[in-house]
C-alpha cells in the first residue's frame, strides 16, 4: 500500500531524512516512531505531498506520489499534530468544506457527513462552533474528516497528543474498528509507546533521520532484549533528550493551543 | 467552481459571525471621515472647493475597502499558524483555485465593508449622485478590493508572522493611500507629487469611485477601469505564485 524507497530530505547542509526506505502492505497498521527532531513529521509531510524530497521515491497505492500528485491525495486521508480545523465554523461546516474539496458528489455529502458524525459521536453538537469542543471532540472531528472521500490510507500524526486517557482511548478503539473492519491502512506516529504497541502490527524507529530498526513489537523487544517497546525504543535512540527549536511557527501552534483551551 | 465557491462561502460565513471585527473595522474609516471631514470642512469651503465632506466619503469609502482587503492577509497568516491551511494545500485541487477562493471571500468581505461605510457616510450628511452611476462606483470597489487583496494574500504567502504583516502591508499601504486623491484632490500639485500620484494605481480606483459617487473626475471612467483592471489582474497572478510556494 505505501512503498518508500530511498527518500531523503535535506534543508541546505542538513539532511533531515535520509536514504529511508520501508514498506507498508494493504490493511496494516504500522507505527512510526522516533524522538523528537527525528525526522518523523518531515518523513509524513513527504508522504502526505506537502514537501518535495530531495530524493527517493515514494508509492501510495501503487502511484508515483511524485507524479500523481491528486490522485494520490484523494486516497489517503490525514489527521495533522496540530489541529487544522476551521474553529470558527461549526462541526458539519468543516465537514463540508473538506466535502467539497475532495469531490464527494454533491447528492452524497449530506449522508456521508451524518454517518460521519454519528459515528465519531459527534452528531449532537453538529451546529456547535468548533471552538467550543474538547480536545477529544476536536481529535475525533478531524478523523472522522478525514474518513469522508473514504480514503484507503490514514495518516496520523501524534494523534492522541495532549488528551487524557479516556480520550485517547476512544480515539484508538475507532482507529482500530475502523481498520478491522474497513481495511483502512493506517500510518502512525506517536510519542506514547504503550499505544504503538497495542495499535501497531509494525513499527520502525526513526532516529537522525535513519530507520535504525523495524519489525513487530515482539521483533523489536527481542532484537533489542528490553521487557517492553519503551525499553527497545530507550536502547535504539539512547536516554539523552532532544531539544528541538522552537520555530515561530511552533510558538504559534503552542499560543494556539493555550487559546483553544 | 466548487472549491472556490467553498472557499469564498467559508470567509463570508466567519465574516457573518464576527461582529467585532465589523466594528473594530469601522472605527479608522469613521474617524477619518470625522475628523477630517468635519475638520477641513471649513478651510476646504473657504478655498472655494465646496463641501469636504462631500469630496473627503468617497476616500473613506475607499480606505474601508482597502485596508479590509489587504488586511485580510492576516486571515492567511493565521490560517498557516492555526492549521486550516493545510487541509487545503493536501486536497487534491490546484493551488490557484484555494487562491482564487480565498481572494473572492476576502475581496468580498472587503466589498461589504465599503457598502457599511457608505451607509454611515450617508446617515452623516453624504449625498451620493445619480443612482445610475452606482453600479460603477460598485465595480472600482470590486476592482481595488481584488487587487488589495491578492496584493495581501501575496505578501502574506511569504510574511508568516503576525507582528510583520501589518508593519509591512502598513509601509506599502498607507503611502499608496495618501498618494490618492483620497484624502485631497490632485489638482495643483507641485511636479514631484503630481508624478507620483500618476504613477499610484490606487489614485485611478479612488478616482474611479469618486466619479461614480459625484460626478467629480479626475481622470477619465475608462483609463481608471484599465488601470485598476490590469492591476488587479497583475497581483492576482503574482499572489498565484507567491501562494503555490507555500509550504505547509
Amino acid at each position: 500500500m505505501i512503498r518508500v524507497q530511498g527518500l531523503t530530505r535535506r534543508f541546505g547542509d542538513f539532511t533531515a531524512v535520509d536514504n529511508v526506505s520501508f514498506e507498508v502492505a494493504s490493511g496494516e497498521i504500522f507505527a512510526f516512531l522516533g524522538p523528537n527532531g527525528a525526522g518523523k513529521t518531515t518523513t509524513i509531510r513527504m508522504l502526505t505531498t506537502l514537501l518535495a524530497p530531495s530524493g527517493g521515491r515514494i508509492e501510495i497505492d501503487g502511484l508515483d506520489v511524485a507524479t500523481h500528485h491528486f490522485e494520490t491525495r484523494q486516497r489517503f486521508g490525514i489527521v495533522f499534530q496540530d489541529s487544522s480545523l476551521d474553529s470558527e465554523l461549526t462541526a458539519r461546516e468543516n465537514l463540508l468544506i473538506h466535502a467539497v474539496l475532495y469531490r464527494v458528489p454533491r447528492r452524497e455529502r449530506a449522508a456521508a457527513i451524518e454517518r460521519l458524525l454519528r459515528r465519531f459521536d459527534l452528531w449532537e453538537r453538529r451546529d456547535d462552533l468548533v471552538k467550543r469542543f474538547s480536545g477529544g471532540m476536536r481529535r475525533r472531528l478531524e478523523i472522522a474528516r478525514s474518513l469522508l472521500h473514504t480514503p484507503r490510507v490514514l495518516f496520523l500524526d501524534e494523534p492522541t497528543l495532549g488528551l487524557d486517557p479516556q480520550a485517547r482511548n476512544q480515539l484508538w478503539t475507532h482507529v482500530r474498528t475502523l481498520n478491522e473492519q474497513q481495511g483502512v491502512t493506517v500510518f502512525l506516529t506517536t510519542h506514547y509507546m504503550e499505544e504503538a504497541e497495542r495499535a501497531a502490527a509494525r513499527i520502525a524507529v526513526i532516529d537522525h533521520g535513519r530507520i535504525i530498526a523495524q519489525g513487530s513489537p515482539a521483533q523489536l523487544r527481542a532484537q533489542t532484549a528490553a521487557d517492553s517497546l519503551e525499553g527497545a525504543f530507550l536502547k535504539l535512540t539512547g536516554t539523552q533528550i532532544r531539544d528541538e527549536d522552537a520555530g515561530s511557527s511552533d510558538q504559534m501552534r503552542r499560543m494556539a493551543r493555550a487559546f483553544q483551551r | 467552481m466548487s472549491v472556490i465557491y467553498i472557499l469564498w462561502w467559508r470567509q463570508l460565513r466567519r465574516y457573518g459571525r464576527s461582529r467585532a471585527r465589523l466594528l473594530a473595522s469601522l472605527g479608522q474609516p469613521l474617524l477619518f471621515l470625522v475628523a477630517f471631514g468635519f475638520g477641513f470642512s471649513p478651510v476646504f469651503q473657504r478655498a472655494g472647493q465646496g463641501n469636504y465632506l462631500q469630496y473627503l466619503a468617497p476616500g473613506v469609502i475607499g480606505m474601508g475597502v482597502l485596508f479590509s482587503a489587504v488586511f485580510s492577509g492576516i486571515e492567511l497568516i493565521w490560517d498557516r499558524q492555526f492549521g486550516f491551511i493545510k487541509e487545503t494545500l493536501v486536497a487534491p485541487v490546484p493551488r490557484y483555485q484555494i487562491m482564487l477562493g480565498r481572494t473572492c471571500g476576502g475581496a468580498t468581505v472587503a466589498v461589504l465593508q465599503g457598502v457599511i461605510v457608505a451607509v454611515v457616510c450617508t446617515v452623516l450628511g453624504f449625498r451620493a449622485g445619480n443612482v445610475a452611476y452606482w453600479p460603477a462606483a460598485a465595480l472600482f470597489m470590486a476592482l481595488i478590493a481584488v487587487a488589495f487583496t491578492a496584493l495581501g494574500a501575496a505578501i502574506a504567502s511569504v510574511v508568516e508572522d503576525f507582528q510583520a504583516f501589518p508593519l509591512v502591508m502598513n509601509f506599502l499601504v498607507m503611502p499608496l493611500f495618501f498618494l490618492s486623491g483620497a484624502i485631497f484632490p490632485l489638482r495643483g500639485l507641485g511636479t514631484g507629487l503630481t508624478v507620483v500620484t500618476r504613477f499610484n494605481p490606487l489614485s485611478y480606483g479612488m478616482d474611479g469611485l469618486r466619479g461614480s459617487l459625484t460626478g467629480l473626475w479626475q481622470f477619465t471612467p475608462a483609463l481608471d477601469f484599465a488601470v485598476l483592471g490590469a492591476l488587479a489582474l497583475v497581483l492576482l497572478g503574482a499572489s498565484g505564485l507567491m501562494f503555490a510556494r507555500i509550504e505547509a
